[in-house]
């Protein structure tokens, strides 16, 4: 592997740059904004009081560490290295989105915004941003693609019971890229009240880099507690990538270690020959998207193409800025597995071991399943589960023609 | 990383850089009469590049100075719904900037009103920034605003910008530090764009007294033009702006008129609006 790996305080640049990718590609009237909470974020990540109580919400509210498991059923099942298993399913909400919610609820609270925003797709950073604004009382405002509320009508209405207003959003392909156009739209009118959580590590500067450090407990918990339980540390971590607030969460603490292989599945759709898809590093190419220079699904004359996939979370058009970086320095290499082969990872999941995955999540399974056989058992395959499937038993129900 | 656009060269030829830009000669003109400039938006390709071409040229007899063309993009962050309806119908008229730029080029035979691009940065990054700055200036076409790249991102396009004659236009908003003022004032050429509120394209204007007021701070940190835009509706609204601004910026208003009128009497109408802006505007006929 030829990487030239900087350290990581110097990543990404004071411009926000990961390389040639990141940036912060936004109307002049977010710029104030964004260097407001650059400033915020810098003296926040330096004070120790901040941290403490980013600790402490982090395991008394969120249930952190969370586990380290391993699957011994699926281990036998697929007849090679062994998989375990980071369980940010178990996180409070069902996913790791908690992580970064829970850390920009107190910036804003520190920066004393009384309103919050943000997008979702799948629902699950949509639950985790309206759990939060219940806890520290602030108002809150989720933007949703309406073909996302159709398919995650259950999140919907756990947003609405946490006291969240949620905003259909019928622009475009209706879904999460039209979400993130709407809450930054509302960012710019109500700047000064506002402020927006962004889900995943997308978007301008500092959301990228400040979102991968919230995210970043996911690997520095699963390093440790890998190295407890094996003394050594794993082959090959795989996560799923939609914007890849998970994956870089798993991925930063070993970025180090060279010996560990990373892997980021992206949405295969129906076939990336189809052009079904969201795979962004097998169909697409750089460009800015919503505040961000990175691999983008875009046509010839850089419109943004529709996107398809099983997962509403993995259902976007551009991938976090990192990592494009991180793909082009050959520390990280992306695949994708389509709808058919993530269902049969969420049922096998479900089967093997008593644990219904995201669908998202069910991606990162999908590709286990094909590379675990092929690797010896003394090898250790880490995935991270990004969250619990609940929310997708209805669609799923639904796709199989039953009516619950 | 490069983009590499790969669609055929717009079959423009280049001619030699102006001395002094149709932008520049057109606020110079306009201030030896004391008027202020109306700058009329229109989505290109909106119903269709034809059309446009026409309104161009009769908003142009109507009374407009400068017309800012809309290139459509399927995510326009900074616009509101009007606009981002009249990008879905130019782009499912089939319009592409390579096809906008031929249209400019045919609209110089004709005119010689200064044209003014707004397009979000990736339909320019597909392009390729180099080749997009010496087509466009090719074209005739006079100025380029991106309302998602701020001074700070203009990197990959001020040098060749430069080369070409094309002016680069950046915005102010109300939220904008002092910093940012002086930042921008000294970086925008042409005109400094001052986004009359805090928000997307079409909102409702906001207090007037602000607008001047920061008008006035711009004004002591630059001899570029301003042009105020975003929420101007009325010809109220032009002719009470256009006495703190050099300019007026109107969108929206004028996008719905042609999005009211696709069946028929279109360049009338939207001619009749414009004319009552611009009217609105001239001193000592305000309302």
């Amino acid at each position: 592997m030829n990487t030239k790996l900087p350290r990581q305080a110097t990543i990404p640049d004071q411009q926000g740059r990961f390389g040639a990718y990141g940036g912060r590609y936004v109307p002049e009237t977010l710029m104030p904004a964004l260097l407001e909470l650059e400033r915020e974020y810098a003296q926040a990540r330096k004070d120790r009081a901040f941290q403490q109580q980013l600790g402490y919400y982090l395991k008394e509210y969120v249930g952190r560490p969370t586990p380290l498991y391993f699957a011994e059923r699926l281990t036998k099942r697929l007849g090679g290295a062994k998989i375990y298993l980071k369980r940010e399913d178990l996180c409070h909400t069902g996913a790791h989105k908690i992580n970064n919610a829970i850390g920009q609820g107190l910036l804003a609270k520190r920066m004393k915004k009384p309103r919050i925003i943000a997008e979702t797709g799948a629902g699950q950073h949509g639950v985790a941003t309206a759990t939060v604004a219940a806890m520290f009382g602030l108002q809150c405002e989720i933007y949703m693609g309406t073909e996302d509320m159709q398919r995650q009508a259950l999140n919907v209405f756990r947003m609405r019971l946490l006291g969240s207003t949620v905003t259909g959003v019928d622009a475009g392909s209706r879904t999460l890229k039209d979400a993130i156009s709407e809450a930054m739209r509302d960012w710019t009118t109500n700047i000064r009240t506002t402020h927006y959580i962004l889900g995943s590590v997308l978007g301008a500067h500092p959301y990228p880099m400040m979102i991968r450090d919230f995210q970043s407990i996911i690997g520095k918990e699963a390093r440790k507690q890998i190295l407890a339980a094996e003394g050594r540390l794993p082959d090959c971590l795989v996560a799923c990538v939609g914007g890849g607030s998970n994956a870089i969460g798993l991925f930063h603490a070993f970025l180090h270690d060279k010996k560990v292989r990373m892997i980021g599945v992206e949405a295969g759709g129906l076939g990336v020959a189809s052009g079904k898809h969201a795979a962004r590093f097998s169909g697409g190419k750089p460009g800015v998207l919503q505040g961000t220079m990175t691999y983008l699904l875009q046509n010839e004359d850089g419109q943004i193409n529709l996107t398809h996939s099983v997962s509403a979370g993995l259902d976007y058009a551009a991938v976090g800025p990192e990592h494009s970086y991180l793909r082009e320095i050959g520390r990280t290499t992306y695949t994708s597995v389509t709808d058919d082969e993530a269902l049969a990872a969420f049922d096998l999941l479900a089967r093997e071991e008593g644990i219904v995955p995201a669908l998202e999540s069910a991606h990162a399974i999908a590709h286990a399943v094909q590379i675990a056989p092929k690797m010896q058992r003394n090898r250790i395959l880490l995935i991270n589960l990004s969250g619990r499937g609940d929310k997708d038993v209805q669609q799923v129900a639904r796709m199989r023609g039953i009516s619950l | 990383m490069r983009s590499t656009g790969r669609h055929a060269r717009a079959s423009i030829t280049h001619q030699s850089v102006r001395s002094t830009s149709r932008l520049d000669q057109t606020f110079e003109r306009l201030k030896t009469n004391g008027e202020k400039a109306l700058i009329a938006y229109l989505m290109a390709g909106d119903p269709g590049l034809a059309e446009t071409e026409e309104l161009v040229l009769a908003l142009e007899k109507a009374g407009a100075d400068i017309i800012e063309l809309g290139v459509p993009f399927s995510d326009p962050i900074a616009d509101g719904p009007v606009i981002q309806q009249a990008a879905e119908r130019a782009l499912r008229s089939g319009t592409s900037l390579r096809k906008i730029l031929l249209m400019v080029a045919a609209i110089r035979t004709k005119s010689q009103i200064p044209l003014v691009l707004m397009a979000y940065y990736n339909s320019i990054h597909a392009y390729g920034p180099d080749r997009f700055c010496q087509d466009a200036t090719a074209a005739g076409v006079d100025g380029l605003i991106v309302p998602d790249m701020p001074p700070d991102e203009a990197g990959p396009l001020r040098g060749p910008a430069c080369a070409s004659g094309l002016h680069l236009i950046f915005l102010l908003a109300p939220t904008s530090t002092a910093q940012r003022r002086a930042f921008v004032a000294r970086e925008s050429k042409g005109f400094v764009y001052y986004v009359s509120l805090t928000g997307i394209t079409g909102a409702k204007l906001a207090d007037m007294a602000d607008v001047g007021t920061n008008v006035e701070k711009i004004r002591k940190l630059s001899d570029t033009p301003i042009a105020v835009g975003f929420g101007v509706a009325t010809p109220q609204d032009a002719a009470r702006l256009s006495r703190y601004a050099d300019g007026v910026i109107v969108g929206s208003a004028i996008v719905r008129q042609i999005a009211a009128h696709q069946n028929g009497g279109m360049v009338s109408e939207v001619s009749n609006f414009v004319h009552a802006l611009k009217t609105a505007m001239v001193p000592g006929t305000a309302p």
